[in-house]
């Protein structure tokens, strides 16, 4: 399919059930798609609702109303009302993810988290870390960390380390949350490069980026997230 | 891998006189699936699991369990003996006080070898490099397989118990608070092992916590129950990160950050 994300008209309120109830409306009527091969970049200010946008997508948020449909082993999969099982199993094989930040296991070498997912879908552990290995000299991670659980690295080799663990597989949608947060320009590069050679393999991606650089160099696109204020939607 | 349940669980309850231990607990639990249920003392978590690994019997309500053979069976309906059965070959149970779940006055490698010898295994030999290996999987040094467990520190019989359960090959394991009354420090280690022998061995696992660490680093499905009812249940990171009902959110926002 070419266009294997389609969002539409999905609304999201945090209800506060210890601040009395209080209901906090985040986007609403949040309709947008995006195409094989293209990057979608959310755009807006911080507390617009990127995020969260990307979390639902996910399946990391919960979804109020409307449709996340992607398209999972030429299936239509309805991401807003699937079964957790569902879930798990579009992560593992459609939807990859590269978040902010690193959630770091105790004792897991930072080769094993990047080869994670691959040996996940059935990949030889040997060959899936090797392939682990590329990608972090690819993004300069010195080879003497390889071994060592990425708990006690700095904010951008727990980056770089989180990044390589995204870009391992070939899912067909790839979500990026301000992947180049704390990299350097040399790094910021080789992260064009990556996603580059992903839409030119076809792979429709949705990022948060803040850094303009990045964002001009990738984006073909800006959804505008303000229009899905969820006051706007209401008047 | 087949594309049906391991567990189906039917409107389960369980009433102790007239108070409600839990109360009409549904869910599906597939191979290779680690299921956390998580909620404070006195949610009715425990009796969950005690019931569902048939060591207590429900007041009403069903749990069909897809043997090896495909078969479907109601676990209430069984023999004691087919449960036994069941319990010592294709289940294991690892409990909070390792003293429950192992034999204190004998060796660690007896204590390993003995599940092995319920299933009819007879070759020393066998068993005893089986128990070695199962030790080594486990990070208990060789050497200590002649050691009563008496003798080892709770982290280590914790372990032992791990792999006492692990070396039949289950196919589910229940496990209550498997980390709970250890050190942070060897709660880690512990963690770390076990996280790796479910993937490795593509085990299912019901794994009852107070703690939300234990269930966001081990489970990919959370029940959260309160007064015997689950409140709010889902992916595990969808429930943490993404709390529904106020008890989930009074739990969540409770976590103390480091």
């Amino acid at each position: 399919m070419a266009t294997p994300l389609i969002v539409s008209e999905v609304a999201k309120a945090f209800t506060m059930h210890l601040r009395d109830g209080i209901r906090l409306p985040v986007v609403a009527n949040v309709s947008f798609s995006v195409r094989a091969g293209e990057c979608a970049v959310l755009g807006g200010p911080s507390g617009a609702g990127k995020s969260s946008i990307l979390k639902m997508v996910y399946g990391n948020y919960g979804v109020d109303q409307g449709q996340i449909i992607v398209d999972h082993h030429g299936q239509l999969v309805d991401l807003a009302t699937a079964n957790p099982r569902t879930v798990l199993s579009v992560r593992r094989d459609t939807i990859g993810y590269v978040s902010q930040f690193l959630r770091t296991v105790p004792r897991v070498s930072a080769l094993d988290v990047v080869a994670e997912p691959l040996v996940a879908r059935g990949t030889d552990r040997k060959q899936a870390q090797e392939r682990a290995a590329e990608l972090l000299d690819r993004l300069n991670l010195p080879e003497r960390l390889w071994s060592l659980p990425p708990a006690t690295f700095s904010g951008g080799e727990q980056q770089r380390v989180n990044i390589a663990r995204g870009f391992i597989t070939d899912h067909p949608v790839l979500l990026l949350d301000e992947p180049t947060a704390s990299l350097d320009a040399t790094n910021r590069e080789v992260v064009i490069s990556l996603i580059e050679e992903k839409k030119l393999k076809g792979v429709a991606l949705l990022g948060i980026f803040h850094d303009a650089d990045v964002r001009e160099a990738v984006a073909d696109r800006i959804v505008d997230v303000t229009e899905f204020a969820a006051g706007k939607a209401a008047a | 891998m087949t594309d049906e349940p391991l567990l189906r669980v039917t409107a389960l309850s369980k009433y102790y006189g007239s108070r409600i231990g839990c109360e009409d607990i549904s869910f599906d639990l597939w191979p290779g699936e680690v299921l956390a249920i998580v909620g404070e003392s006195g949610s009715g978590k425990t009796t969950l699991l005690n019931c569902l690994s048939t060591r207590l019997l429900p007041t009403s309500g069903t749990a069909s369990y897809r043997m090896r053979d495909n078969q479907w069976r109601d676990l209430y309906r069984m023999s004691e003996a087919e449960r036994r059965f069941l319990m010592r070959t294709d289940w294991g149970f690892v409990h909070q006080n390792p003293a429950d779940g192992l034999r204190m006055t004998v060796s660690a490698g007896a204590n390993v070898g003995e599940r092995l010898m319920a299933i009819g295994d007879r070759h020393y030999g066998n068993i005893r490099a089986t128990a070695v290996d199962w030790l080594g999987r486990v990070e208990i040094d060789e050497e200590r397989i002649d050691d009563e467990p008496r003798a080892f520190s709770g982290g280590m019989r914790q372990r032992l118990q791990i792999a006492r359960n692990l070396v039949t090959g289950p196919r589910l394991v229940f496990m209550d608070e498997p980390t709970g009354g250890l050190d942070v420090s060897v709660q880690a280690r512990l963690l770390d092992l076990l996280r790796g022998l479910v993937t490795d061995l593509g085990l299912a696992a019901i794994v009852v916590t107070h703690d939300l660490a234990v269930a966001r680093l081990l489970s990919q499905r959370m029940m959260v129950m309160k007064d015997g009812h689950v409140v709010e249940a889902g992916l595990t990171d969808r429930v943490l990160d993404d709390p529904r009902a106020p008890y989930t959110q009074l739990l969540v926002s409770s976590i103390l950050q480091v």
